[in-house]
């Protein structure tokens, strides 16, 4: 195993792949710019899809095929009535008319709305109907309200934080143990511990929640934040990667110092390693957040659930609100892509991937 | 150094091993009470009837011969298998190829990664919540899509045929975690030998096919196992999608889903403990035939170069 793509002759390459400057080569990249905006535009459609969705009311939801962008018949009221409002074409002459009435044959009565005695029968396929903007913002509050929004973020805050200090704790000391030491069997002791990427967790689920039940564990958020106080191989892995690149002669300075190997740990490697610690605490937070077989398993009643239960119970009695299924969903989705953008280097430049190569 | 001004009764080798364990306790006491001791256990359920409320009954091989007879195991070994066929494949190289674009030195190339990977960072219950709404027939927007180019859309997650390739497409979304692996192993492959070969007058294709995909075989590899222990770890949105039923007509029971069944709605905790093995034997199966083959097409630079 290499370690990190920290070394500068690994970075420049990736501005090499198909260069040169030649016509063939702006060719090239032109084809790449329009296949990748291309597939911008079908990831990006789902986001838009969500967002309009989450913004109509009942009306704007029977719309089919719907509009990417809510929209909302115009409608005058003549007589009492709401009707809709067309651009009516009338010998080249285009008015705005009302449709009142159904005719067969595709055709309607159509009438100008200052003038509702003298209506005209014209096919409706011709005219055009008119539209207008309508958001209905109060569909968040109240989907928020719905599904007790407040009680499942605080859950799911105390289960992600929690178990992400448990983490970073448990994983520097275990990795640390892993790059900064001889000890007979630790190379076999690192091999087991990667070897558990690979195991299906299903084998060790069932007696675990047994475990957790004897404990009277069940139902309580402990399952999920407790576990993670003993390290996993992911983050062990990642950890160790990068505190192998930090040079051995900060350890053998500190311990010159009278340092031991718990301070060389706190006061050398860690403030050391802090975009390594950054990138396993982001990716634990979308772990976490996301997470949704344990929760559904360890959490039975309402008040314990994580938003990831929650949403789900909340779709399965409020299927018919697509809008309100839609709000939460964006409510859910907002804090990771919040933090995305916030360490979007940590993503786009794979800081920490590297480590996988080889 | 301390040892001048208090001796110590272990030599400085004991003295690191004893650190390098104290550090290590942590994994140790979680690998045998998360991993191993959960494991053995798991096994010896294999071979009881187990509802949690009452104790474990010995009842040997029992539940191996029940499953074997299980019409629904096979099927959802079916169903697991059919999804894994079709998108591990599709997965690998739409992933690979997005990353390869995604590699190129054109302008605004942060502005199309970060696009790429934003859905990756939200997978799970919203996903499959906004998914199971695109797809629906009347209110979603893929049929009427399709029907610009003259396509009649299928009924997709309510139809037995096509609730697969539906969730197929579904996964395909969220490639995004697979293309920064695929990213990272391609910024990997040496500026050197680029320049080689374009010395030697190789075009850009006979560059990518000689250079660029040898040289990330192992990124492609580590991609292929991880996704496929994925595969059969698939869950949240079937369930999400499904309501925990693995409808229509049983066609998206995955073998994941139907083991949450048995062990969390019918309480067989034996015979669940059994399908978990079973699947695990499976997974280990096929992660040794790839390891196996791995010799014939996976690259490691450090092997020639005897790093």
């Amino acid at each position: 195993m290499t370690g990190l793509t920290r070394s500068p002759s690994r970075t420049v390459s990736s501005r090499r792949s198909f260069s040169g400057i030649s016509g063939q080569s702006f060719l090239l990249k032109s084809i790449t710019t329009i296949v990748l905006a291309a597939g911008a535009g079908v990831i990006m459609i789902p986001f838009l899809y969500l967002l309009s969705t989450s913004v109509k009311d009942r009306d704007q939801m029977r719309q089919s095929p719907p509009p990417l962008i809510p929209v909302a018949a115009t409608t005058v009221e003549i007589n009492g009535q709401n009707e809709p409002l067309y651009h009516v074409t009338i010998d080249g002459q285009i008015s705005e008319m009302a449709l009142i009435k159904n005719r067969p044959g595709g055709k309607g009565l159509f009438v100008d709305p200052s003038n509702p005695g003298q209506t005209h029968e014209l096919l409706i396929a011709d005219q055009t109907s008119l539209e207008h903007l309508e958001i209905h913002w109060e569909n968040y509050p109240q989907a928020l309200q719905k599904m007790k929004f407040n009680k499942l973020l605080i859950n799911t805050l105390l289960v992600t934080f929690l178990g992400m200090a448990g983490m970073l704790f448990s994983c520097s000391l275990v990795a640390y143990g892993f790059s900064r030491f001889r000890a007979p069997w630790l190379n076999v002791m690192f091999i087991l511990l990667l070897s558990t990427i690979m195991l299906p967790s299903q084998v060790r689920l069932l007696p675990t929640y047994v475990l957790f039940n004897k404990l009277g564990w069940v139902d309580t958020l402990l399952p999920l934040i407790i576990p993670q106080f003993f390290a996993n191989a992911y983050d062990v892995f990642l950890l160790r990667q990068f505190f192998m690149t930090i040079p051995l002669e900060l350890d053998d300075a500190a311990k010159i110092d009278g340092a031991s190997p718990l301070q060389t740990l706190m006061y050398v490697i860690l403030p050391q390693a802090r975009p390594a610690l950054v990138s396993v605490a982001i990716f634990h937070f979308l772990y976490a957040w996301n997470d949704f077989y344990e929760p559904l398993i360890y959490l039975h009643s309402p008040q314990h659930w994580t938003l990831a239960v929650g949403l789900q119970t909340f779709n399965a009695l409020y299927a018919v609100n697509t809008n309100y299924i839609m709000a939460a969903s964006a409510v859910m989705i907002l804090p990771p892509i919040i933090l995305y953008f916030l360490a979007q280097r940590i993503f786009t430049q794979g800081v920490v991937f590297t480590g996988v190569k080889g | 150094m301390q040892s001048s001004i208090k001796p110590s009764r272990f030599s400085l080798a004991q003295r690191e091993s004893l650190w390098a364990y104290t550090f290590i306790t942590p994994w140790i006491l979680g690998f045998l009470i998360f991993t191993v001791g959960p494991m053995l256990a798991s096994l010896y359920f294999s071979f009881t009837e187990y509802d949690i409320v009452t104790s474990p009954k010995w009842i040997g091989l029992t539940n191996y011969i029940n499953l074997f007879h299980d019409g629904l195991f096979w099927h959802s070994l079916g169903v697991t298998f059919k999804y894994a066929v079709i998108s591990l494949p599709l997965g690998l190289i739409i992933s690979y190829l997005i990353a390869v674009l995604l590699n190129q030195k054109i302008r605004g190339i942060n502005f199309w990664r970060t696009v790429y990977f934003l859905p990756s960072v939200i997978a799970g219950v919203a996903v499959a919540l906004l998914w199971g709404r695109i797809f629906d027939p009347k209110f979603g927007i893929l049929n009427p899509f399709l029907a610009q180019f003259g396509i009649k859309g299928p009924g997709w997650l309510s139809d037995p045929q096509w609730a697969i390739p539906a969730l197929v497409i579904m996964s395909l979304w969220s490639v995004g975690g697979n293309i920064i692996i695929y990213l990272a192993g391609l910024q990997g492959v040496p500026t050197d030998l680029y320049d080689a070969a374009k010395v030697d007058g190789a075009t850009a294709w006979q560059r990518f096919r000689h250079v660029t995909l040898p040289m990330t075989t192992p990124v492609i590899f580590y991609n292929l196992i991880l996704g496929l222990i994925g595969t059969f770890q698939y869950f949240t949105e079937v369930y999400v999608l499904t309501n925990g039923s693995g409808n229509p007509a049983r066609a998206t029971l995955f073998y994941n889903l139907y083991l949450y069944q048995n062990a969390f709605k019918y309480f067989h905790m034996g015979y669940a403990s059994t399908m978990a093995w079973i699947l695990f034997i499976i997974v280990l199966g096929i992660t040794l035939l790839i390891f196996r083959s791995s010799d014939t097409w996976v690259y490691y630079e450090g092997q020639l170069r005897g790093r």
